[in-house]
């Protein structure tokens, strides 16, 4: 298929971006989304260009390395998708793709596709483990956790850490991810000890790093690769809540 | 064999395990090695290269304990080191079920699976570990999959017939690596553990025959800098990206290990790689990785090809009586279940008779048809439905109604640095840890057996090991003036002058992609004499012109993804010809490594532990490398060929 591309272009953090146009002709319907970059890449080095450079490690919707906007869309238009898993059949013959990357102040552009998340690694060291140092653990069946509770904490723990919950948000928002990690350690026994300190700790590390607040309109939920609910935002809200009246 | 590939050296043995029954050689030896004060501790530094499993756990690990760590990693986030893409689970020998397992049996099953080339002590211990790993983690929250009544679940995983798998769904290993982030994290925010993401080691510093620090190249601004410390543990994977083509993440690769082999470490067994039998094939000459599709589909799908060569019909069109179940057919007590080399050999088998189907006659069929009419739908997309929606994603086809395509490829490698029970390499205070060195899997590794070493190395056997050799620490000071520091950095400075200089017209990944044909086709599954001859040549010629001709755009004080790549290429250039001369001169079949020439009337492989039964630990030479032989004794285990007739 022939596609034409258009493509944020940054040459680092300092530099002023813009749109640039790019046309490929053949592209093979069953070659992913970074395998059509990876295409496009060849022929800009070999025209002695400078290639795009985006995020990318395990292409297989895991690693949470990948972020684009395609078309306005985090990860694009298929839902439940990275934009690594993401394939080509998914467009038409002809369709003009526009290509950029996470928007959002606390993920500051680095060049061309790729940004900074480590602000998600510090609202993690702000609270979201449980501490657990290496040999102190009692045997693994000590305290059974009942299924649901386990499989809830699960679907939450399933978070990749990939950002496009931020990158949908109209305030760029880092309440899902945050909330998914609330909601995973809250639901485990092994994770009541410090859950007041938890949320309280990871809300501060992420108000610092520049995130908006939440207005509920959703976008984060619908963005996500991983399906993660909206209801996690809830479990934190009401985590903080119970956390900041204690603490006052 | 021909004299000019290699010369032969000094045997080598491991002299840290101590002697006496197997169950209380790990004790002894915590004992018997030297501790360091808790006040001490907060003296030392020590770096750890990587946040996988391996990485990640030892970092965090060591700093609750008190060192100071410098922990690295090239991606943007210690979260998203390849561990996290494992899928299937996690070995613990709990014996939850009752169903007979134990440590020795673990122990027993791990050698056998290793077809009788991976060390008795070694491997006893991570049977025994591996029972707090499990504790260990359900302590940090990892989420693994429950029953009813709120104890954990196991499952019966890669033919074992005890269920000893630990698992969280299909994504045990991102779980798992979680957990070790986690605990990594909260010793970041603690302060004893300083962690350099984007950042990638490029160079090993050896001063006075120590191993003493790491040069980095900061992957966003280019800037190169050193990082001196006590000890350096390299926890930084496995290198099955030589193939260019193979289940591992894109920026997976051999530099770390190859600079420290280059500097004089030990690389251990380079030609035991391990190829997976259930991948989906490739599409294209785009293709850029394969992806895994997790063995536990093989307990339900059946596998077959059509009779007829080059069958071109609609899978459902081919009635039974012309379709071969090939692996029912040979191995009619495993079937299906067969070890995962064997399953990959046949596959490679019926596709080169010319039964293969897809895209080029490279697949075979995984059928779920039976499973769905025996179990109904609902119970197969209960047990494999994020497996069925990510086939559908990569292929746009329907696993319910049309069989998978799957074809082997390469996944892991159990070759790595040689290291000692102590876990440390030939070069003293160079320590290595998980997937990136070759200790406990042997010629093959079992499935969910990857994750208990990692953590089994980072949370359990490093942590009490490297404590006898910083018991002779801190060392003397060294700064950036010191010769060997400035040798490294001039080397890596060179490096990336000669990559950015280069008056080239072809692209590192044109390089990449010739290479990893030439690994796949002659040291991949199937290995002849000739064939490894052969593919020396090419890679040598491919190497003289990848010098000459490869072309690397931008800067060096900038993110430069090409400059990344071009560094790892020439790395992956040598650790193949390493790799064709390994299995060059290992002329027996044995795990996932099948020699042609070394096979029974019946085709199956063939060991040979009269001249074989030992580590073939390599070090670097200019000219040619040196072969020394780590001789293995087998005093529990009896070898015997594995038969799954």
């Amino acid at each position: 298929m022939k596609l034409k591309l258009r493509i944020w272009r940054q040459s680092s953090a300092d530099a002023k971006g813009r749109m640039v146009s790019y046309e490929l002709d053949d592209v093979s319907e069953d070659a992913s989304f970074l395998e059509m970059l990876d295409v496009l890449n060849e022929r800009l080095i070999a025209e002695g260009d400078d290639p795009v450079a985006f995020d990318h490690d395990c292409r297989e919707g895991i690693c949470g390395a990948c972020s684009l906007v395609i078309d306005g869309q985090p990860h694009g238009p298929q839902a439940a998708t990275t934009t690594c898993q993401l394939h080509m059949r998914k467009f038409k013959d002809g369709d003009s793709i526009d290509i950029e990357p996470w928007r959002a102040g606390a993920f500051p552009v680095i060049k061309d596709l790729v940004v900074d998340r480590s602000a998600f690694d510090r609202i993690i060291q702000a609270g979201g483990y449980i501490s657990a140092p290496t040999g102190t653990a009692p045997d693994a069946h000590a305290v059974p956790i009942p299924k649901q509770d386990a499989d809830a904490a699960f679907s939450a723990a399933a978070c990749i850490g990939c950002g496009a919950c931020v990158a949908a948000c109209p305030n760029g928002s880092g309440m899902l991810f945050m909330g998914a990690k609330v909601a995973h350690l809250g639901l485990t026994p092994q994770g009541q000890p410090e859950r007041a300190t938890r949320v309280l700790g990871m809300v501060a590390a992420h108000d610092e790093a520049g995130f908006g607040g939440c207005t509920n309109t959703g976008e984060c939920a619908a963005a996500c690769p991983k399906e993660i609910g909206l209801d996690v935002i809830g479990r934190l809200n009401a985590d903080f809540r119970k956390a900041a009246i204690r603490a006052a | 064999m021909s004299i000019d590939y290699y010369r032969e050296g000094e045997p080598v043995a491991d002299t840290k395990a101590p002697a006496g029954p197997i169950e209380e050689r790990w004790e002894k030896r915590r004992f018997s090695g030297r501790l360091v004060n808790p006040a001490n501790r907060r003296k030392l530094r020590v770096i750890v290269v990587g946040t996988g499993l391996a990485g990640a756990s030892a970092a965090a690990t060591l700093g609750e304990l008190g060192y100071r760590v410098a922990n690295y990693c090239f991606q943007d986030s210690a979260r998203r080191a390849h561990s996290i893409a494992a899928q299937g689970g996690i070995n613990a020998a709990k014996n939850y079920r009752n169903d007979g397992d134990s440590v020795h049996r673990l122990f027993y099953d791990t050698v056998k699976g290793g077809d009788f080339r991976s060390r008795e002590s070694n491997v006893h211990r991570l049977a025994e570990v591996s029972t707090e790993i499990i504790d260990q983690c359900v302590a940090q929250g990892v989420p693994f999959a429950r029953e009813y009544g709120g104890l954990l679940d196991n499952r019966s995983f890669g033919g074992a017939q005890v269920s000893r798998t630990f698992y969280a769904r299909g994504q045990t290993g991102q779980q798992l690596l979680l957990g070790a982030y986690q605990a990594l994290q909260r010793q970041v925010a603690a302060g004893t553990v300083d962690l350099h993401t984007r950042h990638e080691m490029l160079e090993l510093v050896i001063a006075d025959g120590k191993a003493r620090g790491i040069v980095v190249r900061d992957l966003v601004t280019g800037e190169i800098s050193t990082e001196i410390a006590d000890a350096v543990v390299l926890a930084t994977g496995g290198y099955g990206n030589v193939f260019f083509l193979s289940t591992n993440a894109k920026g997976c690769n051999v530099t770390a290990s190859w600079r420290a082999h280059r500097k004089g470490a030990y690389f251990a067994n380079p030609c035991y790689t391990q190829i997976h039998p259930t991948c989906i094939p490739q599409s294209g000459d785009h293709q850029s990785k394969l992806t895994l599709m997790s063995e536990s589909l093989r307990n339900d799908g059946r596998v077959w090809v059509p009779k007829a060569k080059g069958d071109q019909r609609h899978p459902a069109d081919i009635p039974e009586d012309e379709r071969d179940y090939y692996l029912e057919r040979r191995y009619p007590a495993f079937g299906n279940l067969v070890p995962r080399d064997i399953a990959s050999r046949a596959a490679k088998v019926v596709c080169d008779e010319g039964h293969g189907v897809g895209p080029g006659g490279l697949g075979v069929y995984l059928d779920f048809a039976d499973a769905i009419a025996r179990l109904g739908k609902p119970a197969v997309e209960a047990k494999y439905g994020n497996l069925f929606d990510m086939y559908e994603r990569i292929t746009g086809e329907n696993p319910y109604e049309r069989p998978m395509r799957i074809y082997p490829a390469v996944h892991y490698t159990m070759g790595g640095l040689w290291v000692d029970y102590d876990l440390s390499s030939n070069i003293p205070g160079l320590f290595v840890t998980g997937e990136a060195n070759f200790s406990d899997h042997g010629a093959n590794r079992l499935g969910a057996s990857a994750l208990m070493q990692g953590l089994s190395d980072g949370y359990f056997v490093l942590p009490n090991t490297i404590s006898d050799y910083l018991a002779d620490g801190p060392f003397e000071a060294l700064d950036e003036t010191h010769e060997a520091v400035v040798a490294a950095r001039k080397e890596v400075d060179d490096r990336i002058a000669f990559f950015l200089n280069n008056d080239g017209d072809r692209t590192v990944d044109s390089f990449h992609r010739e290479l990893g044909k030439i690994m796949w086709e002659y040291c991949g599954m199937e290995r002849t004499d000739e064939g490894l001859r052969k593919a020396i040549g090419l890679i040598r010629d491919l190497k003289a012109e990848f010098y000459k001709r490869v072309k690397v755009t931008g800067k060096a004080e900038e993110l430069n993804q090409q400059l990344e790549k071009a560094g790892r290429v020439a790395d992956f250039f040598e650790l193949g010809e390493l790799m064709c001369i390994d299995a060059l001169h290992r002329t027996e079949s044995c795990g996932g490594h099948f020699r042609a020439e070394s096979q029974t009337e019946d085709g199956e492989a063939k060991r040979d532990d009269d001249r074989f039964s030992y580590v073939a630990a390599w070090e670097y030479g200019e000219d040619a490398p040196v072969l020394h032989k780590e001789a293995l004794v087998f005093e529990y285990v009896k070898p015997t060929q594995r038969s799954y007739k």
